[in-house]
């Protein structure tokens, strides 16, 4: 499988990402490349083998449903960049 | 004339009952201040890590239990990746591939009264996911204000298969669905603050055809009758199009609840490409069967248990045992009443059941509606240990059905006027009141004799007509005595000396 320079753009706007025409396609290069990698895996036979959604073998630890975090929003809203009333401020959006 | 069927497919978002949120330790309390109840993990700053709350995943399980679903023993957090403001990570944390709970169903009362029918709907599943933040558009600057409380808040989405044919089902449904999330405690139910929210996936096609048509998903419903009518409305422009010659595009819509339409919010073309992938900071979430037992162990009796119960051992139809089930305090009190109202020594028969469902389901049910949507369903005027008294009281023969209602009026007035802070009446004012006020039924043969020996001696006129054979003449005497007894006096008893002396 190899991804057309579409294909890439279409990746980088998802991704918020702006990148010139010359940009993608290197990047299309890279990502082609690890494709390939892929493929070379793919050859390796993984029926009967659990897919694993971690690298480590662990499961998830839990916490008890206790509130412990205080109120720190005059902390937190003094590196944000604009604020009031409580908000935080950014640019318009309406879908 | 093509006959369109309607197919709905519905999604909830219930938000889970956890004081915490579903990967922080912020509180999830409503109504705080903006951002006071947003920390750092919420915000998404550098180098934070979620940590999955307990409880969250408890109420999954415990859902999963209610309908019959098969809780996972392995499931997977994923990233759900877009932007926008209200959603600092770039990324919503919730579960794809393999979700906590799968399959189950739901089997609901659709109709009401001689129309009723039952339907299962099965469920396709559920997921635990976080909510976003809210935005907010009003003026600031050519600025939108962002209020981040609200994210992280544990929220179940429920996913139902294609299954309902009709706005009827599909609200059937959201209400039996919202019955059972508040009754296994898991969500506490309440649309106006968005805890429970619907999504609607509506398509038509011609009768018979076997594929589905293109389906518009209508957003964010929060009240049950918002629901029917942008299910109805959906419906019938989609119709409208097909017969006019257009296709159906796949959108997302909005309904506006004051012009009683949907509008497109976003087409497929625009649609978001979430680019799910499992979460490195989470791991795999392991369900123990042990866990799962615990929970099981710890479950009141389910809708459809008690519904059954109902009918078996009180002997109520079909009908009256899922009205006593619509949610978990109803059917309680109603138990309550029953026992309350046992004569001693009585066991319990279906004529006591009968009459406790009717007054539970007509004048209880009566009251409650007086108050509108928000009274709450729990908050009872008169209690069941009252109203049972009271019909204990009636069945002994000690007062009429009359007195019995209107000392419950009384009662659940007394109620009401304290704001349903505390119960009217108790079961020693109900004789109290009976006493006090010389309430209690003329039971004595010899007493009422007396009565109907004198109404007949004033109303030769009504005897004459009875004789000449007008029924109505007979119902004129019976209103005579009880006016003459002022109502104390034992209806049944009236009627037989009356029909023994005329026909002598």
């Amino acid at each position: 499988m190899s991804l057309t320079l579409e294909q890439v753009q279409r990746i980088a706007l998802l991704a918020r990402i702006e990148i010139s025409e010359t940009e993608a396609q290197t990047t299309r290069g890279h990502l082609n490349g690890i494709f390939e990698l892929i493929e070379q895996m793919q050859a390796v036979d993984t029926r009967g083998v659990e897919p694993m959604a971690h690298a480590q073998e662990l499961s998830q630890r839990l916490r008890a449903d206790v509130v412990g975090e205080p109120d720190r929003r005059a902390a937190y809203q003094a590196v944000a960049p604009e604020t009031e009333a409580g908000l935080y401020l950014v640019p318009k959006v309406i879908e | 004339m093509t006959q369109w069927e309607v197919v709905i497919g519905i999604e909830t978002h219930a938000q889970l009952a956890t004081v915490s949120k579903i990967f922080s330790g912020a509180s999830t309390a409503f109504g705080a201040e903006p951002n006071t109840q947003a920390c750092a993990v919420d915000l998404a700053l550098p180098g934070v890590l979620p940590v999955l709350n307990r409880k969250a995943v408890d109420c999954a399980i415990r859902f999963g239990l209610a309908i019959g679903a098969r809780v996972a023993e392995k499931s997977v957090f994923e990233r759900k990746n877009y932007f926008y403001p209200d959603l600092p990570k770039g990324y919503q944390i919730s579960q794809f591939e393999l979700p906590v709970v799968q399959g189950g169903s739901l089997t609901v009362q659709v109709g009401s009264g001689d129309k009723t029918y039952e339907k299962t709907i099965n469920l396709t599943r559920a997921h635990l996911e976080e909510d976003a933040g809210k935005s907010l558009h009003e003026d600031f600057h050519g600025k939108s204000g962002i209020d981040l409380n609200r994210a992280g808040t544990p929220l179940l989405e429920i996913v139902t298969e294609p299954d309902m044919r009709s706005s009827d089902e599909a609200v059937a449904y959201a209400r039996a669905l919202h019955a059972l999330v508040r009754w296994i405690g898991i969500c506490d139910g309440n649309m106006q603050e968005g805890s429970f929210r619907c999504d609607a996936n509506v398509s038509v096609r011609p009768k018979g055809q076997a594929e589905f048509g293109t389906r518009r998903e209508i957003k964010n419903l929060n009240s049950f009758r918002f629901l029917k009518e942008a299910i109805d409305y959906e419906v019938h422009w989609q119709i409208n199009e097909i017969e006019e010659g257009r296709k159906i595009r796949q959108a997302t819509v909005l309904f506006d609840p004051d012009s009683g339409e949907t509008r497109m919010m976003r087409s497929k073309e625009d649609a978001h490409d979430y680019r799910y992938f499992p979460d490195p900071d989470l791991l795999p979430l392991v369900i123990s069967s042990e866990w799962i037992g615990e929970v099981k162990e710890d479950m009141w009796e389910l809708p459809n248990d008690r519904k059954s119960r109902f009918e078996r051992e009180y002997g109520l139809s079909s009908y009256d045992a899922s009205l006593l089930n619509t949610n978990y305090d109803i059917g309680n009190y109603f138990e309550g009443v029953v026992l309350h109202a046992l004569v001693s020594g009585e066991r319990i028969g279906t004529e006591l059941s009968k009459l406790a469902a009717n007054w539970v389901i007509n004048e209880v049910s009566a009251k409650m509606n007086q108050e509108g949507d928000g009274h709450p369903m729990w908050k009872f005027g008169v209690s069941s240990e009252t109203l049972g008294h009271l019909l204990r009281r009636m069945r002994e023969g000690v007062i009429g059905a009359k007195t019995a209602k209107e000392l419950f009026t009384e009662f659940w007035e007394e109620a009401r006027a304290n704001n349903y802070a505390h119960h009217g009446g108790h079961p020693g004012k109900v004789d109290e009141l009976v006493e006090t006020r010389g309430l209690k039924q003329i039971s004595d043969t010899g007493a009422i004799e007396a009565l109907v020996d004198e109404v007949l001696t004033a109303n030769p006129g009504n005897v004459a007509e009875f004789k000449a054979g007008k029924e109505k003449a007979f119902n004129a005497l019976v209103g005579q005595v009880m006016k003459v007894a002022k109502g104390k006096a034992n209806p049944q008893q009236v009627n037989e000396l009356l029909k023994k002396k005329l026909a002598g």
